[in-house]
C-alpha cells in the first residue's frame, strides 16, 4: 500500500503526515493526529456524523481520501470555537436548544450548521432541513436540533 | 413562585458543552497506550458446522500478534447471557446466524488487524438455515440449539417463563390471563381479529459497539459503551471464574443506547482475546458489524376481541410470535412484557395471552427502548379501531369507554394505575387537525399505550459533600444522552441547597460506584433519583448529627431546613461549616448512601408505569404511496418533569426514533444473509420527516412514585406512535395493513388491492 506524505492547514496549524492512499479523513484525523472529536458512525457518507469542512465546505471524512486534503484547510469540531474556553454561535445555540442528546452526532452537525449559515445566513426551515438531511440525530427526533439552527441564525445576523 | 429550586428548571446539560466541543470520551477515542487491535472475522453462513478454521496466512500478515478462534477459550466458561447462557464468545463447532463472531485477528493497528481478518479461511459443513419462525417451527426443521445446555435458576420454578418444548426450535414461552374468555366471546355482541407484524428492526445508536479490555494485577478492567455494566460485570466474573471485586467495568460516554447497549455485546469477546494474548486488546465494530450483534425482535401478533354492542371490551386473546433470532439475550423479557402490553391500558374482564419465541438463524435480538410495548400497540389499537368501525362508535370515544382509570389496576394484583389516561388520550385527539393537501389521502390516527417499567428497583447512589460544600456523585447509571446526570445534579442541589453545576460525577466504574440494575426500562429519574435523594438526607441526618455534637446538645434540638442546619437559638450553619467544625477546617466530609430495593414505596409490580399517547396525521401520496407526517403530538404525562426541556427532547426522541418502524425501517433477511445491513438500505428518520406541526403536552400531577411526584420519561411515545401511524394511514386509504413499516411499495399495494383488508 503506497504512502503518501501530506500538508493540510487543519484547525489553523500547518500539520504534516503520512497516510496510505486509501486512508480515509476521519482515520487520519482520530488515529494520527489525535482529533477524536471527529465521529464516524455509518461509514458510507450516508448520516453526517463524520462531516468537517474541508476550504470550509461540509465532506463526510469517514469517506472523503486523505491524500485529497493536502494543501488544504481543514476544520474539524476542536476548531471550531474561537478558543478552548468558549463556544462558537452554533455550538452555543446547540447547548442552549437542548439540541444535543447523546452527542455523537454533535460535531457533524455543528459544523454542517456553521456551513450553512456561511452559506445562508438566513435559511428558511425548508432551506435548512434540505441542507441539513445528510445528517441523522437518533436522540432528539431534529425539533430542538432546528430550534438551534434558527437561534444561530438570529444571534448571527444581530452579530454582523 | 416555584415550591423548588433546581428541579423543575430547563437548567443547561452538564455534558453538553463537552459534547458541543467534541470532548465527550466515547470508549473508541481513549484507546489505552500500546492497545492492541482486534478485528473480529464474521460467519458467511447462517447455519452451519466449523469443520476448520485455518489462521497460517492472516498470522503471517504483518503486525498480526494471534488469531482467536473458539478453540483458545476452552479453560474458560465460553458463554455470555444473562438469562439462558447460550451465546457463545466465539462459535464453537458450529455457527448459528450470518455474520457470528468465528475468530478474531489482533494486531498492532485496527488497519492490520483488518486486512489480516480477510485471509482466515473457515471450511463450513452447511446445516438447512432456518430463516423465520414459520421455517424454525416446521415438520423437519434442523435444531439451533439441539442441546439447551446453560439454563439457569431463571427459568426454574416460580418463573413467569418457561422454556421451549424439547427438540423444538421454541426458544422459551410466557402466558397471562384471567377470567372466563370463551364464556365471554360466545356472550359478545361483536367479535374482531387483527393481526399485525412488526417487524425486526436495529436501534440504531450512531455509535457503534466497541471495547476495551486487560489484566492488571489479576482484575479484569473492561472499558465499553454499555448501559448495564453491572451486568456486564456479572457475565465476565462467570466467564472467567473470578470474584466481582476482581473485575472492573467501566462505562464510558455512550453515543446513544435505546436498549441497544444493554446487557453484553462486545465485552466478553475484548476481555477473552485478551487474556489469550495476554495484552490490552481493543475491538471496535462499524455500523455492519453493530447490525450483526444485535437486533430487536421481530413480532407477529393476533389480537381478538369481544365486545358487548356498546363497545365495552368483554375479553382479548392474544398471541404474540417472536423471532428472536440465535441466541435468547433479553429477549425473555421482551416477550414477558409483550404479553403485559398486548392488551392495552384497558379493563380487561377476561384475557387469554400466550406468547412464543422461536430461535432462528438471524442475528440476536434483545432490548429496544419500548419494547413489548411498540410490538404490540399497532395490533391491539388496530383492533379497537377496526371494532368501532364495525360498531359504529368513534375511535375516541370506544377508547374512553374502555380506558382503565386512575386507581385501577390493569393487572390483578399490580400497582394500579397512576394517570388520568382519559385526559391525556382526550388532549392528544383535541391537538390534532387535518390541513388540507392538494392531491394527498389524509388521514389522522392516536393511540394510547402503558407499559410497566422500572425494571428491578435495586439502585444504591453514594454522594460526597465535600468541605467546600460542592458534591460528587458516585453512581452506577450510565449517561446516554437521556440527561441522567443533569437530573441528578439537580436533585442534589434541590436537596442540598446547591447549584447543580456543583455537582461533579465519578466515572461509571463498577470498582467505584455502588451496585446499580441496569439503566434502562426508563427507572432512571424516578428509581435511581430516590435512591440519590435518600443519599442527601443521609447527609443531612449526619450533618444534623455533627451540628449537636459540636454544640453539645441534643440531636432532637437541630434539624435541616432551607438547605441549612437549624439550632436551637436560631443558629444557622451551611453544611461546610458544619464539616468544618466537627472535622477541623480543610478536612472531611460527608458521605451518604442511599438505597433502593422491591420494597416500602417500591414493592409493588411493575415498580413504573409509563404512559404513552400520541397522535399523527399522515399524508399519502396517491400516486406513490409515499407517506409523510403532516403533524405529530405526543403528550407526556410525566407526574413531574424535573427539567422540562429534557422532557420534550426526550419524548419527540421517542416519538421521531418510533416513526422509523412504523414508516421506514425493518431489517430484511431475503436469504441467509441480512439484506440492509448498512444505513442506506436501512432507512432511519431524516430531519426532513420532522412534520411542520409539532407539539409536545407536558402533563404535570405529581401523582408518579417517583422524586418530586416524577414518573417515567423516554419510551412512552415511542410505545404509542405505531398505531397511531398505521390507524392513519389506513384511514387516508381505505385499507387497513396488517403489518409495519408502511413502505411506499406497501401501501400502494394496499391502495390497489381490491379487497379492504382489516384483519
Amino acid at each position: 500500500m503506497s504512502e503518501h506524505a501530506i500538508r493540510a492547514r487543519i484547525n489553523g496549524k500547518d500539520v504534516e503526515c503520512t497516510v496510505q492512499a486509501r486512508t480515509p479523513l476521519a482515520t487520519m484525523l482520530r488515529d494520527n493526529l489525535g482529533l477524536y472529536g471527529t465521529k464516524v458512525s455509518c461509514g458510507i457518507q450516508v448520516c453526517g456524523a463524520c462531516t468537517v469542512l474541508v476550504d470550509g465546505l461540509p465532506v463526510s471524512s469517514c469517506t472523503y481520501l486523505a491524500v485529497d486534503v493536502d494543501g488544504r484547510v481543514v476544520t474539524t469540531i476542536e476548531g471550531a470555537a474561537p478558543d478552548r474556553q468558549s463556544s462558537s454561535v452554533v455550538q452555543q445555540a446547540f447547548i442552549d436548544c437542548g439540541a444535543i442528546q447523546c452527542g455523537y452526532c454533535t460535531p457533524g452537525y455543528v459544523l454542517a450548521v456553521t456551513a450553512l449559515l456561511e452559506e445562508n445566513p438566513t435559511p428558511s426551515d425548508d432551506e435548512a432541513r434540505h441542507f441539513l438531511d445528510g445528517n441523522i440525530c437518533r436522540c432528539t427526533g431534529y425539533g430542538h436540533i432546528m430550534d438551534a439552527v434558527r437561534r444561530a441564525a438570529t444571534i448571527r445576523g444581530s452579530e454582523q | 413562585m416555584s415550591l423548588f429550586q433546581s428541579v423543575g428548571r430547563s437548567v443547561t446539560k452538564v455534558d453538553s458543552f463537552d459534547k458541543a466541543h467534541g470532548r465527550a470520551g466515547y470508549v473508541a477515542d481513549l484507546p489505552w497506550p500500546g492497545v492492541w487491535n482486534g478485528a473480529v472475522v464474521r460467519a458467511q453462513r447462517a447455519h452451519a458446522m466449523i469443520r476448520a478454521i485455518d489462521v497460517s496466512a492472516a498470522l503471517a500478515h504483518p503486525g498480526v500478534h494471534a488469531v482467536v478462534t473458539g478453540a483458545d477459550l476452552s479453560d474458560l466458561f465460553p458463554y455470555f447471557g444473562h438469562y439462558r447462557a447460550d451465546h457463545p464468545i466465539l462459535a464453537i463447532d458450529r455457527v448459528r446466524y450470518w455474520g457470528e463472531p468465528v475468530a478474531v485477528v489482533v494486531a498492532d493497528t485496527p488497519q492490520q488487524a483488518q486486512d489480516a481478518a480477510f485471509l482466515v479461511e473457515v471450511d463450513y459443513e452447511d446445516l438447512a438455515a432456518m430463516m423465520d419462525p414459520e421455517a424454525a417451527t416446521a415438520d423437519g426443521a434442523v435444531l439451533i440449539h439441539p442441546e439447551h445446555l446453560h439454563d439457569t435458576a431463571t427459568f426454574g420454578a416460580g418463573a413467569f417463563w418457561r422454556p421451549g418444548a424439547a427438540d423444538t426450535n421454541e426458544a422459551f414461552t410466557t402466558e397471562l390471563g384471567w377470567g372466563d374468555v370463551d364464556a365471554a366471546m360466545a356472550s359478545a355482541a361483536h367479535v374482531q381479529t387483527t393481526q399485525v407484524r412488526y417487524p425486526m428492526l436495529y436501534p440504531y445508536p450512531m455509535e457503534s459497539y466497541a471495547a476495551q479490555a486487560r489484566f492488571v494485577s489479576g482484575t479484569l478492567e473492561v472499558e465499553s459503551n454499555t448501559q448495564h455494566p453491572f451486568q456486564v460485570r456479572r457475565d465476565l466474573a462467570r466467564i472467567f471464574s473470578l470474584g466481582l471485586s476482581r473485575v472492573r467495568v467501566t462505562s464510558m460516554t455512550i453515543g446513544g443506547g435505546y436498549g441497544a447497549k444493554s446487557y453484553s455485546k462486545i465485552e466478553p469477546l475484548a476481555a477473552a482475546c485478551s487474556h489469550v494474548v495476554g495484552a490490552p486488546v481493543r475491538i471496535a465494530l462499524s455500523l455492519e458489524e453493530s447490525m450483526y450483534t444485535s437486533r430487536a425482535d421481530g413480532a407477529q401478533v393476533r389480537v381478538t376481541t369481544g365486545f358487548d354492542s356498546d363497545g365495552s371490551i368483554l375479553a382479548r386473546d392474544i398471541t404474540v410470535l417472536l423471532d428472536t433470532g440465535a441466541y435468547t439475550d433479553n429477549s425473555v423479557r421482551v416477550l414477558r412484557k409483550s404479553l403485559e402490553c398486548c392488551f392495552g391500558p384497558y379493563r380487561v374482564p377476561a384475557l387469554r395471552a400466550r406468547g412464543r419465541a422461536i430461535y432462528t438463524n438471524t442475528t440476536p435480538a434483545s432490548s429496544y427502548r419500548g419494547f413489548g410495548a411498540f410490538h404490540t400497540n399497532p395490533a391491539s389499537e388496530a383492533n379497537l379501531d377496526i371494532a368501532a368501525d364495525r360498531l359504529g362508535l368513534d375511535p375516541l370515544e370506544i377508547r374512553l369507554r374502555n380506558l382503565a382509570k386512575f386507581g385501577e389496576s390493569i393487572i390483578p394484583d399490580t400497582r394500579p394505575v397512576d394517570s388520568d389516561l382519559a385526559s391525556d388520550l382526550t388532549t392528544a385527539h383535541d391537538a390534532l387537525s387535518i390541513e388540507p393537501r392538494p392531491s394527498k389521502l389524509q388521514g389522522m390516527g392516536f393511540g394510547v399505550a402503558l407499559s410497566p417499567e422500572g425494571a428491578d428497583p435495586t439502585s444504591i447512589a453514594i454522594v460526597r459533600l465535600l468541605v467546600d460544600g460542592t458534591a460528587v456523585l458516585l453512581l452506577g447509571s450510565a449517561e446516554m444522552g437521556q440527561g441522567s446526570r443533569t437530573i441528578m445534579a439537580q436533585i442534589i442541589a434541590e436537596e442540598l441547597g446547591l447549584d447543580h453545576t456543583d455537582v461533579a460525577f465519578a466515572p461509571v466504574d463498577t470498582q467505584l460506584v455502588g451496585f446499580q440494575w441496569t439503566t434502562g426500562a426508563s427507572r432512571t429519574t424516578s428509581v435511581v433519583g430516590l435512591s440519590v435523594q435518600r443519599a442527601c438526607h443521609d447527609i443531612r441526618r449526619q450533618l444534623v448529627e455533627m451540628a449537636a455534637e459540636v454544640a453539645e446538645q441534643s440531636v432532637k434540638e437541630w434539624s435541616w431546613s432551607g438547605g441549612k442546619v437549624l439550632g436551637p437559638d436560631g443558629t444557622e450553619l451551611r453544611a461546610a461549616e458544619v464539616i468544618a467544625q466537627w472535622f477541623g477546617s480543610d478536612r472531611g466530609e460527608v458521605v451518604g448512601v442511599g438505597r433502593t430495593q422491591k420494597r416500602g414505596d417500591l414493592d409493588q409490580s411493575p415498580v413504573l408505569w409509563e404512559v404513552g399517547v400520541a397522535g399523527v396525521v399522515v399524508s399519502v401520496d396517491a400516486q406513490t404511496g409515499q407517506v409523510e407526517l403532516d403533524q405529530l403530538v405526543t403528550v407526556a404525562d410525566v407526574g413531574k418533569a424535573l427539567n422540562p426541556l429534557n422532557v420534550e427532547g426526550q419524548d419527540l426522541g421517542a416519538a421521531m426514533q418510533a416513526l422509523g418502524g412504523a414508516l421506514f425501517e425493518e431489517i430484511i433477511y431475503d436469504g441467509p444473509q441480512m439484506a440492509n445491513s448498512d444505513l442506506v438500505e436501512y432507512r432511519v428518520p431524516r430531519i426532513t420527516d420532522l412534520p411542520q406541526r409539532v407539539s409536545s403536552v407536558l402533563v404535570e400531577r405529581a401523582d408518579g412514585p417517583g422524586p418530586y411526584g416524577a414518573k417515567p420519561v423516554g419510551e412512552g411515545a415511542m410505545t404509542a406512535i405505531g398505531g397511531a401511524v398505521l390507524a392513519a394511514v389506513a384511514r387516508a386509504i381505505g385499507r387497513w395493513p396488517d403489518r409495519l413499516p408502511l413502505t411506499p411499495e406497501y401501501v400502494w399495494d394496499l391502495m390497489n388491492s381490491g379487497e379492504e383488508v382489516d384483519s
